[in-house]
């Protein structure tokens, strides 16, 4: 019997060729990351409206002269300086998560609990912020459906605050809409990523991940929550600096 | 052959454990924090200033530093520089239709604009 291998018998090795995965990451995380994408796809088409509706109006409000406040601070005279503590924050927890998958991998319980609460930390603080800026528009009468309105009083008198460039009610409207859809989807994100967080800080502490021997759950929950931090990094340059 | 196979194999677990340490985290966060501080120097002191008008060129390099700050975030935060090649494009591709879709309903937009703006209007007084 001859020894030589033909070509057909050969066992390929490549990545494709089976026998191995081919991504090389585990099935949860690629179902995370394959769900994260197609978040991706809702959050764009969300800021694709708000950019057509922005291109399709001849006025719209001017971002500089509607984020103005830093509640309990100051009620008007700070443009973008809540939003950049708000931003800060969310890089913030960010950071912290990045942490707490690092401690993971070095299966270091102790470092994944203190970090996990400083990004449950910092996510509450995120949704408060938002909270505080929701009721200070709310306050000036901008909400679904609704903008500033005053009896009596031309609405070009009352917006004119809001606007650089020509005045109009429907832009004024279309922009609060979107404002609240657009960063209440967010904050919704947010709040969810902070209970995933709860949720898994628990089993951290219940020690699950010991017993599994791998603190891979941390790292599923982490791609969310950076995904969450992503996010607003397009909200605040589309919503506030645009 | 088998030698070979394994040498990859353990190749890649390697790449697969690198990647982020301590310090490089706390690095990419000083880069995102210079990155945003560009932003709200730009904002702030440029256009609030007046040295600059805000038009086509600022939103540019607003775009600009922010899709660098996602490549950032997405690259080290969630790790996906260091994944394989067939995970980074089977993400990463499919991008391309919200390009698309993005010229698309700008041009929309734009159109919009100048066919069909019957809504009340008043310029700055």
């Amino acid at each position: 019997m001859s020894t030589t291998v033909t070509q057909l018998d050969k066992v390929k090795t490549g990545r494709w060729n089976g026998g191995r995965s081919p991504f090389n990451v585990e099935y949860g995380k690629i179902m995370m990351w394959f769900f994260l994408t197609s978040d991706a796809f809702t959050f764009s088409a969300f800021l694709i409206y708000y950019g057509t509706q922005r291109f399709a109006h001849f006025a719209w409000p001017d971002p500089d002269k509607v984020f103005q406040s830093i509640p309990l601070i100051a009620d008007h005279g700070f443009p973008l300086v809540f939003v950049g503590i708000m931003t800060f924050i969310l890089i913030m927890s960010s950071v912290t998560m990045v942490l707490a998958v690092e401690a993971g991998h070095r299966n270091s319980k102790k470092e994944v609990v203190g970090w996990m609460i400083a990004t449950i930390i910092g996510g509450l603080m995120f949704v408060g912020c938002q909270a505080m800026e929701w009721t200070h528009l709310h306050h000036q009468g901008f909400w679904w459906g609704s903008i500033p309105h005053q009896d009596g009083v031309s609405p070009e008198v009352t917006l004119a605050p809001y606007f650089t460039h020509g005045i109009s009610e429907v832009s004024a409207l279309q922009f609060s809409n979107l404002f609240f859809t657009i960063t209440g989807f967010h904050g919704f994100h947010v709040s969810v990523g902070i209970l995933l967080n709860i949720i898994i800080l628990f089993m951290t502490l219940a020690n699950t991940f010991e017993r599994r021997g791998t603190y891979l759950m941390v790292e599923k929950v982490g791609l969310y929550w950076h995904f969450v931090d992503l996010v607003w990094v397009f909200v605040f340059t589309f919503f506030y600096l645009v | 052959m088998a030698s070979n196979h394994d040498h990859t194999v353990g190749h890649e677990e390697t790449a697969h454990h690198e990647g982020m340490t301590k310090g490089k985290i706390w690095r990419v966060f000083f880069y995102l924090l210079a990155l945003t501080a560009l932003e709200f120097f730009i904002a702030l002191v440029l256009v609030h200033g007046g040295y600059v008008e805000k038009g086509l060129a600022v939103n540019i390099t607003y775009i600009m530093l922010t899709l660098l700050k996602a490549y950032y975030i997405v690259a080290y935060f969630m790790h996906l520089k260091f994944e394989t090649f067939g995970l980074i494009m089977s993400i990463s591709v499919v991008f391309l239709f919200i390009i698309y879709f993005i010229a698309l309903m700008l041009m929309e937009g734009t159109y919009l604009n100048t066919h069909y703006n019957p809504f009340p209007f008043w310029t700055t007084p």
